[in-house]
């Protein structure tokens, strides 16, 4: 177990590592900030003072040299735009992306599990090809899309809903979040349902297909044979042997929530890090573009790992192997 | 799908109206195929359906503009869907934005296809440290988002129908490639391939006429979805205002354009290229389940 556990963690490095040099590359090496940054009418000795602040007057290798190890202080430097320490920035941000994505994922799993497994149990009946249709749909229509149907019908037809922005700000545990008030609760309905569907869709595939590949098997008829009552059989036997992809899926999924909150938080205005790197991109602001894809990946490769490591736990067979 | 491997030019004729006979028992699929055919129809005949070329600025006017479905505008002719806040006619802009969507989606799918199978071909035909390296650097790109990586390419590379494409390529091949490297490191094991690999027979030639056209049915998947991924992606880019300029309208700028104009109920403008966007997406989405479900080989007769 150490052994698998170590030879994780330092691909884990490896990547970050590697990532953190194409990161740079690619933000650094195109594109010209100098423009950006600095007023167009400022003086000659302003503008090369400026310059060599933010080092851009050094070699790519060098400036690299300089980012790697203000990163491993923690230190992502300054917003162009901002003037506030990015981290600081993107941290401001993190709790609404945060709970955003939590709650999606929330009424992704709630929905998406129960129908996927009543499409698989009974896959020839009316309700799971409606529920499988609707799967469809969940992913295959773009979510801007369906943000966008969502805003028109609920929050400008029937004016229920507001239509954006995060309502009134309450806090649980110290922490600021739309969850705690009633305001609040209604500016998340729209933005969270629209960032579950794909997740809903993609989670009720993936429990259906688990739930008919388990039901035939052998396991499950000797269950049966043994007098056991059906939801026993189901809640007991079949649940654990589906839970594998559905949990790799919700961890991977979960970072990918995040991630793809850029699109829900534009439509629905949401102030999260969604908006931020969108921003940021349009601005050229580069330390902000650079932390973000930064702490992006690293979240990614952390979640990888933690999913690996609850493979090992829920199948003891990828461990040996993995170690191998 | 028959257990026997392929050889070149064999009973194509014959295996392609078998599958034709699968395919139309789902009366849903090849509702699907005829709109995908009359969509294809629609946007290639555009310049002679369009009441107005959407493209020429001169041919606008502003006088125009929002009018809402019915209308008859300065032109002569009325506005069926309406104009947008440029006074451009609603129909013509959607059927050259389906033009453009489908010219994106088509060409990235078929560069991500190339490029993706060729290096599952490659990574499964030399094992070992290259296939290694390889599917790991693959599996790394297909835990991140597309969205996200499309996004950051499209940032640096600028704005523009190649760059678009290009960040399209980069976002999807990963698809192809870990399906190809499943498919071919199936068949690499097989007698045949042994066989084929003991001639003196070149390895582009083992590689392409020998391994690829077996493991062809799971990329067919593959391509179908990855184009109306394409699609959506480009749409959704363009929706971010990162995609292609309103100048060279695609259904996400001009879905873009128009949410500004929901809010106070002109719906129109971004409703129905909305709607053409949707209906496209998850025709191309049903064909591809069907065609799954064909050439599902746990499928019984």
């Amino acid at each position: 177990m150490l052994g698998f556990l170590l030879q994780r963690v330092l691909q884990a490095a490896a990547v970050i590592v590697v990532m953190s040099i194409l990161v740079f590359i690619g933000v650094y090496a195109i594109g010209n900030p100098i423009d950006v940054m600095i007023d167009p009418g400022a003086d000659q000795a302003l503008r090369e003072a400026l310059i060599k602040r933010y080092g851009f007057d050094q070699s790519l290798i060098v400036q690299y040299g300089y980012f790697a190890k203000s990163i491993l202080t923690g230190d992502f430097g300054e917003s162009f735009i901002y003037r506030l320490p990015v981290l600081s920035l993107i941290w401001s941000r993190f709790p609404a992306t945060f709970e955003l994505a939590l709650s999606a994922m929330v009424i992704a799993t709630c929905v998406g599990i129960p129908l996927g497994i009543w499409a698989g149990y009974r896959p020839d009946s009316i309700a799971a090809k409606a529920i499988m249709a609707f799967s469809t749909l969940g992913f295959s229509v773009p979510t801007f899309w369906i943000g966008l149907l969502l805003i028109m019908v609920f929050a400008v037809e029937l004016g229920l809903l507001p239509s954006g922005g995060r309502g009134e700000v309450g806090s649980i545990l110290g922490i600021p979040t739309s969850l705690a008030t009633l305001d609040g609760l209604s500016h998340m309905i729209l933005p969270a349902i629209n960032l579950s569907l794909f997740k809903m869709g993609l989670l009720i595939r993936l429990t259906r297909a688990g739930m008919q590949e388990v039901m035939g098997s052998d396991y499950v008829r000797f269950a049966r044979a043994q007098g056991l009552p059906e939801r026993q059989v189901i809640g007991l036997h079949v649940l654990k042997n589906i839970s594998i992809p559905i949990v790799t899926v919700f961890g991977l999924e979960f970072g990918a929530t995040l991630a793809f909150a850029v699109v829900t938080e534009t439509i629905f205005n949401w102030p999260g890090m969604g908006k931020l790197i969108i921003d940021s991109i349009t601005t050229l602001d580069r330390p902000v573009m650079v932390a973000y894809l930064i702490l992006v990946v690293l979240l990614f490769v952390l979640i990888n790992l933690a999913v690996d490591l609850t493979y090992g736990k829920l199948d003891p067979r990828i461990r040996t192997k993995g170690a191998a | 799908m028959s257990a026997v491997p392929l050889l070149e030019g064999e009973g194509w004729r014959q295996r392609l109206s078998a599958f034709w006979d699968d395919y139309r028992q789902n009366w849903v699929a090849v509702a699907a195929l005829i709109v995908i055919v009359t969509a294809l129809g629609l946007a290639f005949l555009a310049p002679l359906i369009a009441p107005q070329n959407p493209y020429d600025q001169s041919a606008l006017d502003l006088f125009d503009a929002r009018l809402p479905p019915g209308e008859v505008g300065s032109g002569g002719y009325t506005h069926i869907l309406g104009t947008d806040s440029a006074g451009r006619d609603l129909f013509s802009a959607i059927l050259y934005g389906l033009r453009v969507s489908f010219l994106i989606g088509l060409m990235a799918g078929a560069v991500a296809f190339c490029f993706g199978a060729t290096i599952g071909l490659l990574a499964a035909y030399y094992g070992g440290r290259t296939e290694a390296i390889i599917m790991r650097i693959v599996d790394l790109q297909l835990s991140l988002p597309a969205i996200l990586l499309a996004l950051v390419l499209v940032a640096l590379l600028g704005q523009g129908l190649m760059q678009l494409v290009a960040a399209l390529v980069t976002a999807q091949y990963a698809y192809f490639a870990r399906t190809t490297h499943g498919a071919a490191s199936a068949e690499r094991r097989k007698d045949y391939i042994e066989a084929a690999m003991s001639t003196p027979l070149p390895a582009y030639r083992v590689l392409f006429k020998h391994l690829l056209p077996n493991a062809l049915p799971p990329l067919i998947v593959v391509a179908t979805v990855q184009v109306a991924n394409a699609i959506a992606l480009e749409a959704t880019l363009s929706f971010l205002g990162l995609g292609l300029p309103l100048t060279t309208p695609s259904l996400g700028s001009l879905i873009s354009n128009g949410f500004q104009y929901l809010l106070s109920g002109r719906y129109w403008i971004s409703i129905y290229p909305g709607i053409a966007l949707m209906v496209v997406v998850v025709a191309i989405n049903l064909v591809g389940d069907q065609v799954r479900t064909i050439l599902n080989p746990r499928r019984s007769k």
